[in-house]
């Protein structure tokens, strides 16, 4: 598989995580796997008002209530009109706290290892950047790792 | 023998019987010669004894043990109830309260001997316990003459059965007496005699045992005297007074036996013929200087000594919370559940038939559903209600005390503290209230001198009063002290900076009587143990409201103030009413509707540049839900629904588009990303799957 050609690539044994990888707009975003407790499609979202920009509202995943981020909003872009491969990523940091990130679609799943990682240089004029923690190197293509820690932490 | 299964209900017991201990020592500091109040004390002493004993938890056994001691003294008017002692006592009573935090936390009872307490104990007895000492020998003398020794109750060997049955009565709180009866030997009617004395000894307590045999006994087949195993809720007098009552009896000699696991069938060994006596309260002084270097070497050298209690190795709380639950709402709930199965298997088998009328039996079957989620929540939420009692109960005892430490006379008085709250409410409820009622000993309540001078009776009075208000439960803690001054409040605030002088000038009483409850103000001028830290109200009001309640303030400059804490009496489920506002759907509490009007555009008049309707001579602010919300405009149409809400003595017209008519939802937490959000205390999934938010109407008005 190809996700592994790069993870066993070299003799060193090196940490491995998978990132889980989606799209929004052109650019790849990765989410590690660990934070992710479901990936869902569409549905409908109740507005909650004087709530933050970014939050479209709260759904109702099997009896539970979930607020819902809109990625694109959060990283200040313009938001686009629902597609079928739009999906919500549930996000679950400790037991008790879940989050939604909409995400215009979901791709795969990758393993990547430390050699593929790079921290990034903080832009401050970018204000995507503070969310993003490292950017992996996956073949080709360039993948933004998400810090969810600081993504769904909110600022006062 | 494994206890570890009684370890709940002993935790459960031990505070209850602290609780009335703790209430009962209160009562006894005011009037020293109440005997009832006496009695109570050395019972639950005793059975805390009893109960610690069994579990195997020595060091608490030791302590309550020689608290029943004094407290057998006192009973018996040989020693008088001193301030000494009720402190003492006190003392006792928080170093029990230690032992049992630790036993709830790791069952094990630690390893505090609270040496100065029992030496104090101790030497208040042996102070005082010499008279007893020289009128002992006396009565001994009498009875042992009269007593043959081969007749009483010591040749008695206990069958099995027999211990078994006195020690399951001394874990219910009962005593286990031994006791010889000696008829007058002129008497005619022996086993009459004796007969009576079995029938008044059932009215007070039950024989397990009698030697002769009662039947024996009814065929005359008995001498001048017979003995008797007794186990009695009543002390040791009332027993033998009860067996007195009969005429032609000589005497009664008795004694109190406890048992503990380790002496199995054995009576207590330092049980010598001696000590037989008429009063039964002597005897224990004899136990205390037999028994207690036996003991302290016990302690002393084997820190395990509670050896049967379960060692908890991790320390960990091994109690859960529980909940005491009546049997008949157990009942009920299951009358409930069984209901709920028919109406399952109505629905199962219309639903299995092709009949053409299906639908309208199913709707018919909903119904019925229906009916029974209402009345099981109901009933459950009835299960988990408790009274306020168990939070309130320890406040006299802490009035007392601050009322030492600040030197200032007070005096508690409790209402309603039968009503009753949610289980989780009580658990939370007792800080907010503790503080209060601090603030209201420590800023309300001035001292002696000053309350005389303004012509207040010396002690000052705090009120808790408790009772419910339609869906809430109302606590009420009122003080007959200074009350609030607003305007060193508002020179403070200024000070402080919290507010400018502008704005102070601007804001009325009410608006600076809230900035107490912002963090760390607090006005008191001299930063005292008891409150002033600036920890406080806001800390007070925070929890409150965490508990969906909130709390208010009304006070008078010189005549006290007063704190009204509003609870919701059930979290979770409540039943509101569902409006529209354009597509959206929200869900009003019920509890805060007061009606609803159908209103004219034309009936709005202008305040001060704000909307308000005339209603009924009430001039009512109109709040326009959409615009607050940012639900998009609509046109206006000539008339509008609007709810009116009402909290506290404040009202409001909420304008919405539809209702969709009422319904009991589940409330459940937005989470706690969005949970700063004020106008909403909730959202709730509705039929359809479908998420409804919640009005917080208190952050409306």
């Amino acid at each position: 598989m190809e996700e592994q050609k790069y993870s066993l690539e070299g003799e060193k044994k090196l940490e491995v995580t998978q990132f889980i990888v989606t799209k929004i707009g052109n650019e790849q975003y990765g989410i590690q796997i660990k934070y992710v407790d479901n990936i869902i499609r569409m549905m409908k979202i109740t507005r909650v008002p004087k709530a933050p920009h970014y939050y479209k509202g709260v759904i109702n995943l099997r009896g539970e209530i979930i607020p819902v981020i809109s990625l694109r909003l959060k990283f200040g872009l313009e938001e686009i009109p629902e597609t079928k491969d739009f999906r919500i990523i549930i996000i679950k940091t400790d037991k008790s706290n879940s989050v939604g990130i909409i995400v215009d679609s979901v791709s795969e799943v990758v393993s990547l290892d430390e050699e593929h990682v790079e921290k990034t240089t903080v832009d401050s004029n970018d204000s995507r950047m503070q969310y993003i923690a490292m950017i992996g190197k996956y073949g080709e293509t360039l993948i933004s790792i998400v810090n969810v820690e600081s993504l769904i932490t909110e600022k006062e | 023998m494994d206890v570890s299964q009684y370890l709940e209900i002993f935790i459960d017991e031990t505070k209850e019987h602290l609780e009335s201990l703790n209430s009962q020592v209160l009562v006894l500091e005011k009037d020293p010669t109440n005997n009832e109040t006496i009695n109570e004390i050395f019972r639950a002493a005793h059975s805390l004894k009893g109960m610690a004993g069994t579990m195997g938890y020595k060091r608490m056994q030791r302590l309550t043990h020689d608290m029943e001691n004094v407290f057998s003294e006192v009973r018996s008017g040989k020693m008088v109830v001193s301030a000494e002692l009720v402190d003492i006592v006190f003392q006792c009573l928080d170093a029990l309260e230690e032992y049992l935090t630790c036993i709830t936390e790791t069952a094990d009872e630690g390893t505090n001997d609270n040496e100065p307490i029992i030496s104090r104990l101790n030497s208040m007895l042996k102070g005082e316990a010499e008279p007893v000492k020289e009128a002992a020998p006396v009565v001994k003398k009498e009875i042992r003459s009269d007593a043959p020794r081969r007749e009483d109750y010591h040749a008695v060997d206990l069958k099995d059965f027999e211990m078994h049955a006195a020690r399951e009565a001394i874990g219910k709180g009962m005593h286990f007496y031994a006791m010889t009866v000696q008829i007058d030997e002129s008497c005619i009617l022996k086993s009459a005699r004796a007969f009576l004395v079995f029938k008044n000894i059932e009215s007070v307590g039950e024989v397990i045992r009698s030697e002769p045999s009662v039947q024996d006994i009814e065929d005359e087949k008995f001498d001048w005297s017979f003995s008797m195993f007794v186990v009695s809720k009543e002390p040791m007098k009332a027993v033998l007074d009860s067996v007195l009552n009969v005429s032609e009896i000589k005497s009664v000699v008795g004694e109190e036996i406890t048992l503990s696991p380790e002496e199995e069938r054995e009576k207590q060994p330092e049980e010598k013929p001696e000590e037989k006596e008429k009063q039964p309260e002597e005897k224990p002084i004899a136990v205390v200087e037999e028994k207690q270097p036996e003991v302290v070497k016990d302690s002393a050298g084997k820190p395990a000594a509670g050896a049967a209690a379960p060692k908890q190795p991790g320390g960990k709380p091994v109690v859960n919370r529980s909940v005491r639950v009546d049997i008949d709402k157990l009942d009920v709930l299951m009358n409930l559940v069984s209901e709920l199965i028919t109406a399952k298997n109505g629905i199962v088998s219309v639903s299995d038939s092709d009949k053409e009328d299906a639908a309208q039996q199913i709707r018919e079957q909903v119904e019925y559903l229906e009916g029974i989620t209402t009345s099981l929540h109901e009933s459950v939420m009835k299960v988990r209600m408790v009274p306020i009692e168990s939070v309130v109960s320890r406040f006299p005892r802490m009035v007392r005390d601050l009322s030492k430490k600040l030197d200032k006379k007070m005096e508690l008085y409790m209402t309603g503290e039968d009503t009753e709250l949610d289980r989780t409410v009580i658990d939370e409820i007792g800080d907010p209230l503790m503080h209060i009622l601090r603030n209201s000993a420590d800023h309300g309540i001035e001292s002696k001198e000053q309350r005389l001078e303004r012509g207040k009776p010396e002690a000052g009075s705090i009120f808790l009063d408790a009772y419910q208000d339609g869906n809430n439960v109302v606590i009420e803690v009122r003080d007959d002290g200074n009350g609030i001054d607003v305007e060193r409040v508002r020179e403070k605030a200024i000070e402080k900076g919290t507010i400018t002088k502008e704005q102070a000038n601007n804001m009325d009483d009410k608006a600076i009587i809230d900035l107490l409850f912002r963090p760390s103000f607090s006005t008191a001028e001299k930063i005292s143990d008891v409150s002033g830290r600036g920890v406080g109200l806001d800390v007070v009001k925070t929890k409150i409201e965490g508990l969906g309640g909130d709390i208010e303030v009304r006070t008078e400059l010189g005549q006290g103030s007063t704190f009204i804490i509003r609870l919701p009496l059930t979290l979770a489920i409540i039943q509101a009413l569902m409006v529209t506002l354009g597509d959206e759907k929200y869900a009003i509490p019920l509890s805060t509707i007061q009606t609803l009007e159908d209103i004219m555009v034309s009936d709005i008049k202008y305040v001060r540049g704000k909307e308000v309707i005339n209603l009924r001579d009430n001039v009512i602010p109109i709040i326009r839900l959409r615009e607050v919300l940012d639900v998009e405009k609509e046109r206006e149409s000539e008339n509008m629904i609007v709810v009116i809400i009402q909290k506290g003595d404040k009202q409001a017209g909420l304008v919405v588009d539809q209702l969709i008519g009422q319904q009991e939802i589940v409330i459940k937490s937005l989470g706690k990303h969005l949970n700063n959000n004020k106008l909403l205390s909730g959202a709730t999934i509705l039929g359809d799957g479908e998420v409804a938010l919640i009005l917080d109407v208190s952050a409306l008005l």
